[in-house]
């Protein structure tokens, strides 16, 4: 589904990527953990299209297009999804409309009808359930005075209703009590489909208790430094990343 | 980024088409002379006429005034001419008998004069130049006792009552742009809902420049008697052209004890090409005086023009009388603004709200000049103004010029202000939700302004949607 060969890229003059190669299949979910700066969220940021970072030399193949030559609405579109570390407030436009126009947005760019706003509340009910929301939260303004918290549940939501095939979520557990995590991953859980996959960054293995990974890889430094299966999610646990660090 | 917001905010103006049609246009010139032929041509009597004089006079001693945030080259009111109207427009015609030009014209600018096509729940009167075209569905106003008609016809037919309103909310002597009005008005709207009587219909008037170096001086006068409700709309478009044009209307509102008036204004003059060259100067005085228990509102979405100098203002006479202000005004290009709105408390309890959004684009600059003022005996007035600004792109500007003045020690008043720009980032995330850059813009934009937006007519706010390139689905409601 991706593969990211050989990936360098820079914000202004820094290099913060250095070299990554990673290939995720349909059906896999691959978490990425590291130290604070090592480049996770670039990471993230760059294959769901930011324009603040110049990728220099490397691809990114995403069901064998080069994801790179597309503008970050066509990957959107083609169904490749970023829950944001720190969600985007928009005021005055409620969340209700935000997410059927981002709904109708990627059915548009598939060929698909378009819902109109009855039958979108109709969908909209059952994912609401998901994530265990408030449905008066629909006519709130899109993450404007939302706890953090809810911001996050926010993002899992629209994740939920926009069913990408390619999820990313950035340190989607930052900053969430227990609950909340357990809302969350099990909102990811029950859109895990043998034929969609997710990349999980993530500073703690917690996370990692409710979304079991099958792939863990150690970024450092702007590089995949070690890959495992699940169990290294808890080795780093127990020992942190020196060890792995100093291995590399 | 930023291209994606040039192609926004550098739309194509639609309206800039020239109709062809055969116009009697008066010399340009600005003299005693020139208001004697505008009264003679609108066939005026006497006490009218000397009504012009006086404010003609009187404008002779005044001074254009250059307190506002606005730089524009010197006008040369005797370079202007003051009076154009089709030919085939004859005075009190009925609308079967309009000029099939005209109506096209009208059909262009989506709006249907022709019977068959009115627009649903809305009479419309459509001035073109110095004169009314027609006014639809006067007939079933009339069933109700609502009378709204050009305002040259009321002149002859309900001269009572413009004797008794005209100049009672702003007088011919108010300012310079005021009492240039007074003297050279060709033509506007009258409206009168009689006691009691709720106006069924939303009432509208639309505004049309066309002939060239050519002023417009248009006079709205809108009464509701005790107890009545009026909800009234005005639009405005204009040729482009390479020279400027003078726009210097005057509105008046006069809400009795226990009326509402509303008052809508989408006003889409050209604004002039990307370098500054043509465009309507647009120097309106609108002011609406509230009685007891009355309420006021304007709302205003302010789009076009090269230069807006403009304050829709309320005289809070009345005891519990309500005033209220929402705007939206974008400048773009070399477009420049300063708007905002008086609030004159004079009654006990009265009661203001100001919310203006101000969106910059381009090298357009937008101020914000509002006036609230508490007078001794307005105990228990209370006033809450919020003023937003949202920049798009770093070569324009915002400017804020509040002035409060409190002169009793029960009244309260609130001002909130903040400035934002559009960033990278919120565009970034709607693009990650798969809406283009086009797109992203306008829905923070519509959710920046919708406030005032869902205080607008639900016609109207389709044509302020178009105009803003805005989909307003999300914010209304």
């Amino acid at each position: 589904m991706l593969t990211i060969d050989n990936l360098h890229a820079t914000a202004g003059d820094k290099e913060i990527l250095k070299g990554i190669s990673l290939t995720v299949n349909a059906g896999e979910v691959h978490a990425i953990m590291g130290p604070n700066g090592s480049g996770k969220s670039t990471l993230a940021q760059i294959i769901a299209g930011h324009p603040g970072y110049t990728v220099t030399s490397g691809s990114v193949t995403y069901e064998g297009r080069d994801l790179l030559a597309l503008q970050a609405e066509e990957r959107a579109q083609a169904g490749v999804f970023l829950a944001f570390q720190y969600p985007i407030e928009i005021p005055g436009v409620t969340n209700a409309y935000f997410f059927r126009t981002a709904y109708n947005e990627v059915r548009k760019a598939n060929g698909k009808e378009e819902l109109d706003p009855i039958e979108f509340l109709d969908l909209m009910e059952t994912k609401l359930k998901l994530v265990e929301m408030d449905p008066a939260m629909l006519h709130r303004s899109v993450n404007a005075g939302f706890s953090g918290g809810e911001k996050k549940r926010n993002e899992i939501l629209q994740m939920a209703v926009l069913e990408p095939k390619l999820a990313i979520l950035d340190e989607t557990d930052s900053g969430l009590d227990i609950d909340a995590l357990r809302v969350v991953a099990g909102g990811v859980n029950a859109l895990r489909r043998p034929d969609n996959a997710a990349i999980v960054v993530t500073h703690y293995q917690r996370l990692l208790n409710y979304i079991v990974p099958d792939f863990v890889h150690v970024l450092a430094n702007g590089r995949i430094v070690k890959s495992g299966g699940k169990e290294l999610a808890l080795e780093l646990e127990a020992r942190g990343y020196d060890w792995v660090l100093e291995a590399a | 980024m930023s291209s994606s917001i040039e192609s926004l905010v550098n739309k194509e103006y639609q309206y800039g088409f020239v109709t062809d049609v055969e116009s009697d246009t008066i010399a340009p010139g600005l003299t005693e002379d020139t208001v004697r032929l505008i009264s003679s041509k609108k066939n005026e009597p006497e006490w009218l006429l000397e009504w012009r004089l006086k404010a003609f006079r009187r404008w002779q001693a005044m001074t254009e005034p250059h307190w506002s945030n606005l730089k524009y080259d010197p006008i040369d009111y005797q370079s202007q001419r003051y009076y154009s109207a089709p030919k085939s427009v004859t005075p009190l015609q009925s609308l079967d008998d309009v000029d099939p030009e005209l109506l096209k014209t009208y059909d262009k600018l989506g709006i249907s004069l022709s019977e068959q096509k009115f627009l649903a729940g809305v009479a419309v009167d459509a001035i073109f130049d110095s004169v009314s075209v027609g006014t639809t569905m006067k007939t079933e106003l009339a069933a109700h006792g609502v009378i709204f008609c050009s305002f040259s016809e009321a002149v002859h037919n309900h001269p009572e009552l413009i004797k008794k309103y005209l100049g009672s909310v702003v007088p011919y002597s108010d300012n310079f742009f005021a009492a240039l009005n007074s003297a050279v008005f060709s033509d506007g709207s009258f409206c009168y809902v009689p006691k009691g009587v709720r106006c069924p219909i939303e009432l509208s008037t639309y505004f049309r420049i066309n002939a060239a170096n050519t002023g417009q001086f248009e006079r709205t006068l809108i009464v509701a008697d005790e107890g009545a409700y009026v909800s009234y709309l005005e639009g405005c478009t204009a040729p482009k052209r390479d020279t400027h044009q003078l726009h210097a209307a005057v509105v008046e509102l006069v809400a009795l004890d226990n009326a509402t008036v509303k008052y809508s204004t989408v006003q889409n003059w050209y604004a002039g090409d990307k370098e500054g060259k043509g465009g309507i100067y647009n120097f309106v005085t609108k002011r609406g005086k509230a009685h007891t228990n009355s309420k006021i509102s304007w709302t205003q979405v302010e789009t076009g023009s090269a230069i807006t100098w403009k304050y829709p203002s309320v005289i809070l006479q009345g005891d519990n009388s309500t005033g209220e202000f929402y705007s939206v005004a974008v400048v773009n290009n070399m477009q420049q603004a300063d708007t905002g709105t008086k609030m004159i408390h004079i009654g006990k309890n009265s009661k203001s709200t100001i919310i203006s959004k101000g969106i910059s684009a381009g090298k357009g600059q937008n101020s914000y000049r509002g006036q609230v003022k508490m007078l001794p005996k307005a105990a228990g007035s209370r006033n809450y103004t919020q003023c937003d600004s949202m920049l798009i792109g770093n070569q324009c500007g915002a400017h804020t010029f509040p002035y409060i003045e409190v002169a009793n020690n029960t009244s309260t008043t609130e001002h909130e202000a903040s400035t934002s720009k559009i960033g990278e980032d919120q565009i970034f995330y709607c693009k990650q939700r798969g809406m283009n850059a086009e797109h992203a813009i306008s829905l923070i934009v519509s959710g920046f302004c919708r406030e005032v937006f869902k205080e607008l007519p639900m016609e109207f706010a389709l044509e302020a949607q178009q105009l803003l390139g805005i989909t307003l689905e999300g914010s209304v409601g």
